[in-house]
């Protein structure tokens, strides 16, 4: 079976960043690596960057990652995480600008699909157009 | 210009003295208003900025013996980064942009002041008039490059704080709350005040 795009979902809560990744599970199977992560370092609500890069680096695959994340700080730490990557995979992490369930499930869909990164990140983003 | 009295120059950059001195005074100014922060942040925001930024220069504060063996500015790198990898809330990557921009860039300390008022910029996407620690930075940093000396700077600091409480939030948590977030001042902004004037306020007794 050939690779897909992979999901990361971000959230400021573990137990949302959990439930979205066992929604993706649920609705889209087991062909996307789907890896979430959610709290502050000390456990609150929260992200972490060093976590959020973890996620990404767990099921990074050369087709890419989409980052699905909720709030704010989400999108900050998640821009930091991957600058934090080595420039040659920098431009296949792309977060998108969606709702995290709805655009995590989206994603997934498109990404079980066959979708390239931008086609992934594109279905995710449709909700928010 | 009036740099010179800033002093940041030779010896001053090395000293351990006032690297020891910055952490302790910054640390002591966030920890006693962490909680006007966060009653800031609850108003406008999540709630969450003053436990943040405590808990990012409570990190910083436990670096301490070991930031004042680098230089200042390596020190600053150092700092930042820790907010980075401590905070867990956007204030993380806005400050730790801020402070590692400024080690990183070549020149003056003004122009490490501008460096990091522009990575702060592109890191929040965002620029002065959103109602954000920007409304704070970007005067202090036209200030300094107009030759402003610290006293000044610090009641420039002190009065874009003050007009931030009309601003409309088009720019993070508080943009959800879009008309309401009139009438409060900006948590960010705050913080960045509060930074500014104890530094000021260092650099002043030391100049």
């Amino acid at each position: 079976m050939s690779q897909t795009v992979s999901i990361v979902i971000v959230s400021h809560s573990a137990d949302v960043a959990r439930g979205a990744a066992a929604m993706v599970r649920e609705m889209v199977g087991e062909e996307v690596a789907v890896a979430w992560c959610g709290g502050n370092p000390e456990g609150g609500l929260g992200t972490d960057v060093a976590r959020i890069r973890d996620a990404i680096d767990e099921v990074y695959n050369e087709r890419g990652v989409a980052v699905l994340v909720d709030l704010g700080g989400a999108e900050t730490n998640s821009e930091m995480a991957i600058e934090m990557m080595p420039d040659e995979r920098q431009g296949k992490i792309e977060i998108c600008d969606a709702p995290i369930v709805e655009g995590a499930v989206m994603a997934a869909v498109e990404a079980a699909g066959g979708g390239d990164l931008a086609g992934v990140r594109a279905a995710a983003e449709e909700l928010s157009a | 210009m009036t740099l010179p009295k800033l002093r940041l120059k030779g010896e001053a950059l090395m000293s351990a003295d006032l690297i020891g001195e910055l952490i302790d005074r910054t640390v002591e100014a966030i920890t006693t208003n962490a909680g006007e922060l966060t009653e800031l942040d609850q108003a406008i925001g999540d709630g969450d900025h003053g436990i943040n930024m405590k808990r990012g220069f409570d990190a910083i504060a436990a670096q301490k013996a070991d930031l004042q063996e680098l230089g200042l500015w390596p020190a600053l790198q150092k700092s930042g980064m820790t907010m980075v990898m401590k905070v867990g809330g956007a204030s993380g990557p806005l400050y730790g942009s801020l402070f590692m921009a400024m080690a990183k860039a070549e020149g003056s300390p003004v122009e490490r002041v501008r460096a990091g008022f522009e990575a702060v910029k592109s890191r929040g996407k965002s620029d002065v008039g959103a109602k954000t620690m920007l409304d704070v930075l970007g005067p202090v940093t036209e200030a300094l490059e107009a030759g402003a000396d610290l006293a000044e700077v610090r009641e420039i600091a002190a009065a874009a704080l003050a007009a931030t409480k009309e601003m409309k939030a088009t720019k993070g948590r508080a943009s959800f709350l879009g008309e309401r977030s009139i009438g409060h001042l900006d948590p960010g902004a705050r913080s960045t005040q509060l930074l500014v004037k104890t530094i000021c306020e260092i650099l002043e007794e030391r100049s």
